[in-house]
């Protein structure tokens, strides 16, 4: 509300504000508000049956259980792996600590084109073990292993980034009492540790779970994109839209659209209730 | 912080060994191992292989077109990350919260749904190409649609490495700065912006990297012509699709390159903001 009598000393005037925060809503509105809207637009311009016809076909259900099943490989991986790393990191004290957190967020600065090359290049025919992997019948690139792989190494750090900041500064009091009181190590992580550290590790898997289900970059590069066996969800979308059936391409593409809905209302609701049981934002 | 009194209990903990192992392990085996193998392969272009890749007038425009219009985003990222958090903190409006979820939507939402729609709303008969159009400007399949689709992806690094910063800054300063005499204008430009700007830089830096690196969300509105709007991560898909590895490989290295400079980078300001101002 502007309030011509009285102008406090360290806020803007009331027309200065009103000017930015419709600047600021403006670019937000073009630049994130629209294209979320043209995904379900785009996906019920031809009507309800239409958008209900992209799901009945057998390719997408193949796409969206592929999907469903390289998330259920990879979370529980890097769930295990995050859960392990800040163990390691947060209770223990050794050198070149702080290399192996870089180290540990390595995959969040590699293009997701070369997260996927990078398996090729060890495991496609042409690959360092390709004439091994031949030779014994296994295949690892255009097929699920390599899937699973990229998927893997693009949501690698997830996990453990929300958890490392926040069992650094929980320090090592609550278990240590655990243990003098003679409860056994597995036990003292599992009733002291895991209910401390719960709401960010829900947190991070929801943000692991999302960037599983929607990676295409890497994916694309590994998949070989065989229609009903190796597209994912977002490699299903590309080829429906590159075929111009745009209305499927952004049926598919609303799931998606929903999914990431869905986490950016879980993760605010976390945040908003347990903000302090989170607190891995002072960690970047 | 602690270091001192963990250091002396460190030894009370069980499980160093199981959980340490299982970290290098798996590391080693995911990122590292494949990394490596990257590496090898490049060393075995060695440098005059790796300079004809480089040399290629493809190669160079794909870099200098991924390179420019990601710095260009970033920027743009990091004065309206500024603004949108600075909005976000300071002023009460109806829908705040609503729009403070929104701001990460860039990393919730699939690169290839973020793509694909960006394409439809920039076509030319989509909703902002075809007023765009009529006033002469073509976005889709140009530079400037790679350009918008990078400013997407950049948006929540930008606001959220500004926005704690705004909400801890000390309002007595303010104060101070204004029985002193100074105007609101002065007060925000001496007295308020220059902490925040180490903040700005990293958001800049994170925006730029991961632009670098973008894939899904710019090929559908890029066209991907050529010289005109090819970026490096589709020049890269081009050539593995040419099962031309070297070529591939020798353009992915270069790009982890610029990639880990732009991280040393960041760990540089955050070392430097650190020192100047007593936090990161």
């Amino acid at each position: 509300m502007p309030d011509t009598r009285h102008q406090p000393p360290t806020t803007e005037r009331g027309t200065t504000r009103v000017v930015l925060t419709l600047t600021a809503l403006a670019f937000l509105t073009v630049c994130l508000i629209l294209p979320l809207a043209a995904v379900f637009t785009e996906a019920f311009r031809n009507g309800v049956d239409a958008y209900m016809d992209a799901f009945r076909e057998p390719d997408a259900q193949a796409a969206i259980r592929l999907t469903l099943t390289v998330a259920a490989i990879a979370v529980p991986l890097n769930l295990v792996f995050g859960v392990a790393a800040s163990w390691a990191v947060a209770k223990f004290e050794f050198r070149g600590k702080s290399l192996l957190i870089t180290l540990i967020d390595l995959p969040f600065s590699v293009s997701p084109v070369v997260s996927g090359l990078v398996y090729v290049l060890l495991f496609g025919a042409q690959g360092l073990l390709g004439p091994w992997l031949a030779a014994h019948n296994i295949q690892i690139i255009f097929a699920l292993p390599g899937i699973v792989l990229a998927t893997v190494f693009v949501t690698f750090p997830f996990v453990a980034r929300e958890l490392i900041p926040l069992m650094q500064d929980q320090g090592t009091g609550d278990e240590e009492a655990a243990l003098t009181l003679g409860a056994s190590g597995f036990k003292t992580f599992w009733t002291v540790t895991l209910p401390n550290i719960r709401w960010a590790l829900l947190y991070g898997v929801l943000l692991c779970n999302a960037r599983a289900m929607g990676e295409f970059g890497a994916v694309a590069v590994v998949s070989g994109h065989i229609r009903g066996e190796t597209n994912t969800m977002p490699l299903h979308v590309e080829i429906l839209y590159n075929e111009y059936n745009f209305v499927a391409a952004f049926a598919v593409a609303s799931l998606l659209a929903l999914l990431a809905l869905v986490t950016l209302a879980a993760k605010s609701l976390l945040e908003w209730r347990y903000g302090d049981a989170i607190a891995g934002r002072a960690g970047h | 912080m602690a270091d001192s009194s963990r250091q002396r209990r460190r030894n009370a903990i069980p499980g160093f060994g199981l959980t340490m192992g299982y970290t290098l392990t798996y590391l080693g085996l995911i990122v590292l191992i494949p990394l490596g193998a990257l590496i090898l392969r490049a060393s075995t272009l060695g440098m005059a292989g790796l300079w004809e890749i480089l040399a290629d007038p493809r190669v160079l425009a794909a870099l200098r077109i991924s390179f420019g219009l990601s710095f260009a985003a970033a920027l743009l990222d990091a004065v309206f990350g500024l603004l949108v958090a600075w909005v976000l903190v300071r002023y009460a409006f109806p829908g705040r919260r609503f729009i403070d979820a929104m701001v990460d939507l860039p990393f919730a939402l699939p690169t290839a749904v973020a793509g694909i729609s960006l394409a439809a709303i920039y076509a030319p008969n989509g909703w902002l190409g075809a007023p765009l159009e009529s006033l002469g400007i073509k976005v889709a399949y140009t530079p400037l649609g790679i350009f918008i689709a990078l400013v997407f992806v950049g948006i929540p690094f930008a606001v959220r490495t500004v926005e704690p910063l705004i909400a801890e800054i000390d309002r007595e300063t303010e104060e101070a700065s204004a029985t002193l005499g100074a105007s609101r204008g002065q007060t925000v430009w001496r007295v308020v912006l220059p902490p925040l700007m180490p903040a700005m830089l990293t958001g800049f830096a994170l925006a730029f990297a991961r632009a670098v690196g973008e894939y899904g969300s710019v090929i559908f509105i890029a066209g991907n012509l050529p010289y005109l709007s090819e970026i490096a991560p589709v020049l890269i898909v081009i050539r593995l699709e040419e099962f031309d590895y070297a070529g591939a490989t020798g353009i992915a290295v270069i790009m982890l390159a610029i990639s880990f400079a732009a991280l040393l980078a960041i760990n540089l300001i955050q070392a430097w903001s650190r020192r100047r101002f007593g936090y990161a």
